[in-house]
């Protein structure tokens, strides 16, 4: 238990610091490198929690693929870092005071047992041990056995939003030159070369 | 105190000695593929390749380690210091943690995790990092555009090795490497009566997943055909321009053990693992890790042969392929798989 309490705290610990660094880091680069470190320290704490399936899918997800889109726009985006700190403190209560509210909810949730109203339900299916089902089938019965239509219109609704981004930025311009390769497979020596026989002296 | 030590410290210390014996062997293999790799390239190209230092040049990879290790390490000026030297050494920490959870045999894994591909998934897709890193902070032209290509390659690939993984797992049931190789001890050669064999392995009831996986890895680990982030007719040498010495050696490294690592994977995977071609007396007394290291090296050998006669992909015709011909292909297949496994019954 000792060992898990050790990994614990270096975990927390290094999730919070960087996670304080992602808003005190000066470059934007650093602040979503910062980001990566946090969610990685993340993943730790779901594995210490028995949780593997959710740490693999944070870091598959999070920082295999949308912290790599982040990083991706802000090293495009060209920032001028001392306009940036300057609107720091303009902003400082609204950030502040979201804070709080997050901080209020959360111990409303955790302190007024919100959702745990209804725990004699849960009681009914028992949970069953870790060794004899792994959290991995246990949430593939929960989303596709359980909650598979709520699952497939989430997936859905998605998928609707991400047409519509397409469709917003797609434009057609025919001005420029484009392969075709079905095209070029189908050209045939017929169709595309013609021998000249040409007399000395006279040309084509 | 005595529990302390029963509890921690002795298992504590198995561990690093079966991860340094992993990690020592994995590095002579990485070197021997690496001159490995030249030679076949030589070959084809009817060239002699390395063949001075040591009989048949077979200790090339240590004198060029030497070389790399004695040189000076030149950080660019406007580069930025930490995370241009922190690069390298994630690229090489990530592709060489992968291996922990890697069985080279029965039994033979430092961690026998329950979701184990799923780890070397995680942990393969955060290799981009290093790539973006050392890209973005040499604060140049080239490694920058280098990096940007090399971000959307991966990315884009990894979407269809993980709908080959899928498929895969369809039919094992099982996050769990060993899990993987046992399920390969029956398939359809001993449905059609045979003894357990090389036709039992995936390689073969799941081909197209199989041709899938090993063009999605060789794009994955930045080989040739599609070593566009550091093509050198365009961009000298991609996100490794301003690298050199011990940083460069290391990127280097880490390429070479993230192309083990794939090889290592098709071998679990399709492969059949350590499980001997045929399943009779005299080849079931060979280690296990013969086996293993046996097809992992003709993997290779494929990878370094693609490498040599393969002209590089242009790359709008690279993320045609990725997007337009994997990603719907191997989805396909995943629907086939799975509506195979529901009809049949078989499913595990």
């Amino acid at each position: 238990m000792g060992l898990q309490a050790l990994f614990f705290y270096i975990f927390a610990f290094v999730a919070v610091a960087s996670a304080f660094m992602v808003i005190a880091a000066r470059n934007p680069v650093h602040s979503v490198l910062f980001l990566i470190l946090t969610f990685f320290n993340a993943a730790g704490l779901f594995l210490l929690t028995g949780a593997e399936f959710l740490a693999m899918i944070l870091l598959v997800v999070y920082v295999g693929a949308v912290a790599v889109l982040f990083l991706f726009v802000v090293m495009m985006l060209d920032i001028d870092f001392a306009e940036l700190r300057a609107g720091v403190l303009e902003y400082a209560p609204v950030g502040a005071l979201i804070g709080v509210i997050l901080v209020a909810e959360l111990i409303v949730v955790l302190a007024g047992n919100a959702f745990t109203s209804n725990a004699a339900g849960t009681g009914a299916s028992p949970i069953p041990l870790p060794s004899e089902r792994t959290n991995t089938a246990a949430l593939g019965d929960v989303l596709y056995t359980n909650y598979i239509y709520f699952f497939q219109i989430a997936g859905l609704i998605l998928f609707v939003a991400m047409i519509g981004a397409i469709v917003l930025t797609l434009r057609h311009r025919t001005d420029i030159k484009r392969q075709d390769i079905s095209r070029q497979v189908a050209r045939t020596p017929e169709a595309s070369v013609e021998v000249v026989k040409v007399k000395p002296g006279q040309g084509i | 105190m005595e529990g302390f030590l029963t509890t921690y410290v002795w298992p504590g210390l198995i561990m690093v000695a079966q991860s340094l014996l992993l990690l020592v062997s994995l590095l002579i293999f990485i070197a021997y593929i690496l001159y490995a790799d030249r030679k076949v390239w030589a070959a084809v190209q009817m060239r002699r390749g390395p063949n001075v230092v040591g009989p048949w040049g077979l200790f090339q990879s240590f004198a060029d380690l030497l070389k790399f290790v004695f040189k000076e390490p030149v950080i660019p000026a406007g580069a930025d210091k930490t995370v241009f030297l922190l690069a390298p050494l994630v690229a090489v920490t990530l592709a060489l943690a992968t291996w922990a959870v890697v069985p080279v045999s029965a039994g033979w894994v430092i961690a026998d995790i329950n979701v184990g591909i799923l780890y070397i998934f995680a942990i393969s897709s955060l290799e981009v990092y290093g790539i973006i890193m050392g890209g973005w902070a040499s604060n140049s032209k080239y490694p920058f555009l280098g990096a940007l290509r090399s971000a959307a390659q991966m990315v884009s690939y990894e979407v269809s090795i993980g709908f080959v993984i899928v498929a895969v797992l369809l039919g094992v049931g099982s996050l769990n490497l060993t899990d993987i190789v046992m399920a390969q001890h029956d398939g359809i050669g001993t449905r059609l009566g045979l003894p357990p064999s090389l036709l039992d392995w995936h390689w073969l009831s799941l081909f197209p997943l199989f041709i899938i996986f090993f063009i999605s890895a060789l794009a994955e680990t930045n080989r040739p055909p599609f070593d566009l982030p550091e093509a050198e007719s365009e961009l000298v040498a991609g996100f490794m321009v301003e690298y050199g010495s011990t940083p460069y050696m290391m990127f280097m490294l880490g390429e070479y053990a993230a192309i083990t690592l794939m090889c290592a994977l098709t071998t679990i995977m399709f492969l059949g693992g350590w499980l001997p071609p045929v399943d009779i007396a005299i080849l079931n007394w060979v280690p296990g890790i013969f086996w293993f290291v046996l097809k992992a090296a003709l993997v290779f050998f494929m990878f370094a042969m693609v490498k040599a006669f393969v002209p590089r992909y242009r790359y709008d015709q690279l993320m045609r392929l990725g997007w337009k011909v994997f990603l719907p292909l191997s989805l396909l297949m995943l629907v086939i798989v799975a509506f195979f496994l529901k009809l049949t019954g078989t499913a595990p």
